[in-house]
């Protein structure tokens, strides 16, 4: 019974607990550092658990819907409001729970690392209230079924990364950055609303499914997919519109970067839902599809160069982060440009297959490698790559962490990356060669980068003379090192509960689109 | 500081603009307006305060540490009150046609605007209320900062 109300309630609690705990925080941190800790951890633990019971809950009841004030919590469409959603309902399909999945998971590693890492800070209530603010506008931005309601938290979300990344003053640097992200957040939050308005006015609703279905696709709805699609792509950080993500990544403090690859994962989530399942249905998917494609391939190949000349560690990482969201883009762009094709069973699926599970495995890997970098940044006290050397010396677990990391993202078996990225390779070879060898010399290059850094962050003869890292810090660490290890040694795992559920709940929106407008409980 | 046409005006009007600004509130959910607007209302008497009087007065009558925690109430009462319900769903309005304060039931049809009913969005509006005047006010003060004193001899 309780087991039961828990796993129905599950989608609200998800969001609630951050939100809770992120406005309490102020008010707990005026007792003390140990309580606000302790009152951090158990939220975001919490958070974490309930998202994995969302997960069991989606796998095995199928779609949740969760409508906001109803009685009872599940009536999507009031019998007198005439076939119309009118309330804020949360639709959880597979690919949202993995997301939140996700978010969580990379917050909650952040949230332990933090501990140490911004001890010395001052203003810590707020750094943790804003950290929890930006959990949940992840979490709400994918989990929404409303897209107003996931307007209001992407902004939540731009607004407490910006803050965020300002967080280290840094002598004007970082603020100048978050100011960046904060402008930049704002533009495409504008080109989004616009957006909204367009649809709103066409079709009277700003439920997603309402709006899917009634989708005629007009000249203005074309107008408003490319608002839509451009201000996702531009948050997700897609390369002609990348800027904002170097001087962003760079300058936040570690766990920050971190949670800024999931924060801008959650975009992509919103460019991926919005292709499929709101304009899915009429549009046309084959010129989509080739846009996704063609923005991720760009994506990578200048991503990964533009950080080949890099000599700031968490700069470079940044533009690796830039690359490798083109891996998630070409995987799941070629899903959408077979969609509905015989092809797509041949290798469409199993391109999105392989987009959806680099998704999680670049937060995890990525995480783990902004991590490192805030490990290093924290003992040697600075960022430049010249300064650095012989680290490998006294931080050993850090040095581990970091060549885990780095084999992972260049795609180096037994790691996840290596998993994710030969599903894409496969399947793109069969849909187009030539754009799987770009994807495999990029891959190429992001190792040579890697040894790079590897070699001149750890290896030579010690220069500074310094300590391990605090263990909180190694804990975070070793949150993400555990997924990695699990998805790299047995990748069927992750494919059979998250990946396989979500791919296929993503390509097939009618799904979607009935269970929210099938009507009551 | 201004002059002290300008303060007394100050002090007369402050009154005003809080009973001004708590009828926004409280009557969000019968007329235009509500918490947010009402809040900003109230904050503007900060404002006012501020400007008319001397700012180093101004910081000791009217500390930051306890607008963030008008702030973080507010926020809080918003989200527990929404979180009572959710023995039906989050957000479930509880408190309507309940009896109980603000539960008075309407009948259909028109009528003048009962100010005793709506349920929790009344409670809302308070909590919205509390909490933007809260946030208002520290950014007023935040920006006052840079305030330099010019006195009236300086040319």
């Amino acid at each position: 019974m309780i087991w039961d109300t828990l796993m129905a309630h599950s989608p609200a609690l998800v969001i609630i607990i951050p939100l809770l705990a992120a406005f309490g925080t102020p008010l707990i941190g005026r007792a003390g550092k140990k309580y606000m800790y302790t009152w951090i951890l158990c939220a975001l633990a919490l958070t974490e658990l309930m998202t994995i019971v969302m997960l069991y809950h989606v796998f095995t009841n199928g779609t949740a819907i969760y409508v906001m004030g109803a009685n009872p919590y599940n009536l999507a469409i009031p019998p007198d409001s005439h076939g119309i959603p009118v309330r804020i309902i949360l639709t959880v399909d597979a690919f949202s729970s993995f997301m939140a999945f996700t978010a969580s998971t990379v917050a909650l590693a952040g949230g332990i690392y933090s501990i140490a890492c911004e001890h010395e800070q001052t203003g810590q209530e707020k750094y943790y209230a804003l950290l929890l603010l930006m959990l949940v506008g992840m979490l709400g931005m994918v989990l929404t079924g409303d897209l107003f309601n996931f307007f209001v938290f992407l902004e939540i979300n731009s607004l407490a990364s910006a803050a965020l990344v300002a967080y280290h003053v840094d002598k004007g640097v970082a603020t100048e950055a978050g100011f960046k992200y904060a402008i930049i957040s704002a533009i495409g939050a504008l080109m989004f609303l616009f957006a909204i308005g367009i649809l709103y006015g066409e079709y009277d609703a700003l439920n997603m499914a309402m709006i899917g279905s009634r989708m005629q696709f007009t000249n203005l709805d074309k107008i408003a997919m490319a608002l839509i699609t451009v201000t996702m792509a531009m948050k997700a950080g897609a390369i002609p519109m990348h800027y904002w993500v170097p001087d962003g990544y760079g300058k936040a403090p570690g766990a920050i970067s971190a949670m800024l690859v999931t924060a801008s994962q959650a975009s992509l989530y919103g460019l991926f839902r919005m292709s499929f399942t709101v304009f899915g249905i009429s549009a046309n998917h084959v010129t989509l599809g080739w846009f996704i494609i063609i923005l991720g391939v760009l994506s990578m190949f200048v991503g990964v160069t533009m950080a080949l000349i890099q000599h700031d560690i968490k700069r470079l990482m940044a533009y690796h982060a830039i690359s490798q969201t083109g891996y998630m883009l070409l995987g799941v762009g070629v899903g959408l440009a077979t969609l509905g094709t015989a092809a797509f069973n041949q290798y469409g699926l199993a391109a999105m297959e392989g987009g959806i599970f680099h998704i999680i495995n670049h937060a995890m890997y990525k995480g783990l490698l902004f991590l490192t970098a805030g490990a290093i940044i924290y003992r040697v006290g600075t960022s430049d790559l010249n300064k650095m050397g012989g680290l490998g010396h006294t931080m050993k677990y850090t040095s581990i962490f970091f060549i885990i990391g780095a084999l992972s993202i260049a795609g180096i078996p037994p790691f996840n990356g290596f998993a994710s990225k030969l599903m894409i390779y496969e399947s793109v070879y069969q849909f187009q060669p030539v754009l799987s060898i770009i994807a495999m010399i990029v891959s190429i290059l992001t190792l040579a980068s890697f040894v790079k850094v590897f070699h001149s962050a750890f290896m030579g003869p010690k220069i500074h003379n310094v300590k391990e890292v605090p263990r909180s810090m190694l804990i975070g660490m070793a949150i993400l090192t555990f997924f990695i290890i699990l998805f790299g040694l047995f990748p069927n795992i992750a494919l059979h509960y998250l990946v396989k559920p979500a791919a296929e709940a993503l390509a097939s929106p009618m799904g979607y689109l009935s269970r929210v407008l099938g009507g009551g409980p | 500081m201004m002059s002290k046409i300008v303060r007394t005006q100050a002090s007369f009007l402050y009154t005003f603009i809080l009973i001004f600004g708590f009828y926004i509130v409280a009557h969000g959910h019968l007329t235009p307006g509500g918490g947010f607007q009402g809040g900003a209302v109230i904050a503007t008497g900060i404002a006012l305060i501020a400007v008319a009087f001397n700012f180093s007065n101004v910081k000791r009558w009217i500390k930051k540490t306890h607008l963030t925690a008008a702030e973080g109430i507010g926020l809080l009462t918003f989200l527990i009150t929404a979180l009572i319900g959710i023995g039906t769903s989050f957000f479930y309005n509880w408190l309507a046609n309940s009896g109980l304060i603000f539960g008075q039931r309407v009948s259909y049809g028109v009528n003048p605007g009962y100010l005793n009913t709506a349920g929790t969005l009344p409670v809302m509006n308070l909590a919205v209320g509390i909490e933007v005047f809260g946030g208002l006010g520290v950014i007023i003060l935040y920006m006052l900062n840079y305030v330099k004193e010019v006195r009236n001899d300086a040319s």
